[in-house]
């Protein structure tokens, strides 16, 4: 992981959330309040618009500036959230060494564990949590392996299927936990685009 | 959609900035990041109430900026939380040393950014999380209740102990009490539309109404055909008696609160309707406040909170207030 693989990935993870906006935000308006598809493009507009500001930098000090921007820029669950993220990896020790594979996966499980303190959610609550969870536990058995791709494509299904099962969940947590029964048959929102984000990194790592 | 706008970045911040012009005697606004404070610096030892949420429920919070009620408020985008930048900002900027109440409702998203504005203000802090909506039933399956209008009359009440030098343990206390005594719950006869959107935020038919709607359009208890308001008004005050159990010999405050689109002529016979419904169960109505309060940007509908009022609510409902949007005995 460096400070252009973020740059590049976050353009990446752009154009495919750009793509797909129309689709996240009818599932917002269906079960939540609508504002989840805005708020995420918001912070990606802004995380690629700090290109120049931090290419230059050291990793430590460019997720840093990510997370200040993310979670000053975004507001609503998504910022809170995605800004913890970013703050937690941003605290991994020695990163101004080379961050390998390995070292990549336990910055994004440690993040990963610290959004769900923050959101005090877990599996079955029909949030984003269902897609990010099984995924950091994926990349916890992945992550000593000296051939991961193989181990990329399984993390790309196990997020494609926990997207989909929050479809039948009962909303527990998150706005849409307000409506009860009536959530369900819908996905959840934020399952949904960080299933994309998942995709979108995955496939991009496995192709280079 | 048809609103008063420019463009959609800068839709907050020229609001905002008019916000601050049209009342300058009262608040002062700073941008970037953006809260509302009052226009004097809070007294040495008063506890100073912070407020927040997303933008397009005004005149909540901004409009209750002012003596006897917050000494600053942090909006976000429309429907947004704020950041936490905001909370930690404002609480630097008011808090006179006597240390800082946050009052959240309870959505998810506010309750993550308060904390962790809360989390990086230094000074003393604490925080009461609002939850009057009794329109989502209670149950295993649910994190609790949504914060809506209740909100206001907590902002009212805990504002004026504060300015009487209430400890912040005693404004939580009262706050919380407050909340407890409050259940409110809303409906709503056409859409919000949120400007960023550009087109409203659900379908609903002509004939139709959604009871038990949120603040921000997201659903309620169920989709049905619109009645007469007498009808409408009774089932919403039967979920908000089921809930609260008031005595008959109990003091209430009754708030008619208008979503944004409904004109006051139809709020004032909403309270009435109520009036002869709460009567006609032996329940007293002392106190009434009715108007938009807590909206949710153009939707036509309104919500009704019951609120049971003992000695000490009562004093502080009524004691001054001079802010944008609430106003009396001074």
């Amino acid at each position: 992981m460096s400070v252009s693989f973020l740059i590049s990935q976050a353009k990446g993870v752009q154009k495919v959330i750009d793509e797909n906006s129309a689709e996240i935000e009818v599932l917002d308006q269906k079960i939540g309040d609508g504002d989840h598809i805005f708020n995420i493009q918001r912070g990606l507009k802004l995380v690629v618009e700090l290109e120049d500001a931090i290419k230059d930098l050291p990793l430590s000090k460019a997720l840093n500036m990510i997370a200040m921007k993310v979670l000053s820029g975004i507001g609503g669950s998504s910022g809170a959230l995605f800004g913890t993220f970013f703050m937690t990896m941003a605290k991994s020790s020695d990163l101004d060494k080379d961050v390998d594979f390995n070292k990549a996966c336990e910055m994004i499980i440690s993040g990963i564990k610290a959004m769900k303190e923050r959101g005090k959610a877990d599996v079955g609550e029909k949030t984003m949590m269902d897609v990010l969870l099984p995924v950091s536990e994926k990349l916890n058995e992945l992550k000593n392996e000296s051939e991961f791709k193989p181990g990329l494509n399984e993390v790309i299904k196990i997020a494609e299927e926990r997207m989909l099962s929050t479809k039948d969940m009962l909303a527990t947590k998150g706005r849409a936990s307000f409506l009860g029964e009536r959530a369900k048959g819908h996905i959840d929102p934020g399952a949904r685009s960080s299933q994309l984000i998942i995709d979108t990194i995955c496939k991009s790592v496995i192709n280079n | 959609m048809k609103k008063f706008i420019n463009n959609n970045d800068d839709f907050l911040k020229e609001s905002l900035t008019g916000f601050g012009k049209a009342h300058s005697d009262i608040i002062n606004v700073n941008l970037d990041p953006s809260f509302v404070s009052r226009k004097n610096k809070t007294k040495d030892g008063k506890v100073s109430l912070i407020s927040g949420g997303g933008s397009g429920h005004e005149p909540m919070h901004g409009g209750f900026v002012g003596h006897g009620m917050l000494d600053a408020a942090c909006p976000g985008f429309v429907f947004s939380a704020p950041t936490p930048d905001q909370m930690q900002a404002a609480a630097e900027h008011v808090d006179s040393g006597a240390g800082v109440l946050f009052i959240v409702k309870n959505y998810s998203g506010d309750i993550m950014n308060f904390e962790m504005g809360a989390e990086m203000y230094s000074g003393k802090n604490d925080s009461i999380i609002t939850n009057d909506d009794v329109a989502v039933e209670d149950s295993t399956f649910t994190t609790g209740r949504r914060g809506v209008a209740a909100t206001v009359l907590v902002e009212k009440i805990v504002g004026s102990l504060a300015e009487h030098n209430g400890s912040l343990e005693e404004c939580k206390k009262l706050g919380e009490k407050v909340n407890k005594n409050a259940g409110t719950m809303g409906v709503a006869f056409t859409s919000c539309t949120v400007p960023a959107a550009g087109k409203p935020t659900f379908d609903i038919g002509d004939d139709e109404m959604e009871f038990g709607v949120g603040i921000h359009g997201e659903p309620g208890r169920k989709r049905e055909k619109i009645q007469p308001s007498k009808t409408i008004v009774g089932n919403i005050l039967e979920a908000i008696l089921d809930n609260l159990k008031p005595e008959k010999n109990e003091k209430n405050l009754l708030f008619i609160n208008g979503m944004g689109g409904t004109p006051l002529t139809e709020l004032y016979l909403v309270y009435e309707d109520a009036c002869q419904i709460l009567q006609s169960k032996g329940i007293e109505v002392t106190k009434s406040l009715v108007g938009n309060y807590c909206t949710s940007l153009e939707m036509q509908g309104a919500s009704i909170t019951l609120l049971k009022c003992d000695d000490e609510i009562l004093k502080h409902w009524e004691s001054p207030v001079h802010t944008a949007a609430m106003r009396w005995g001074m």
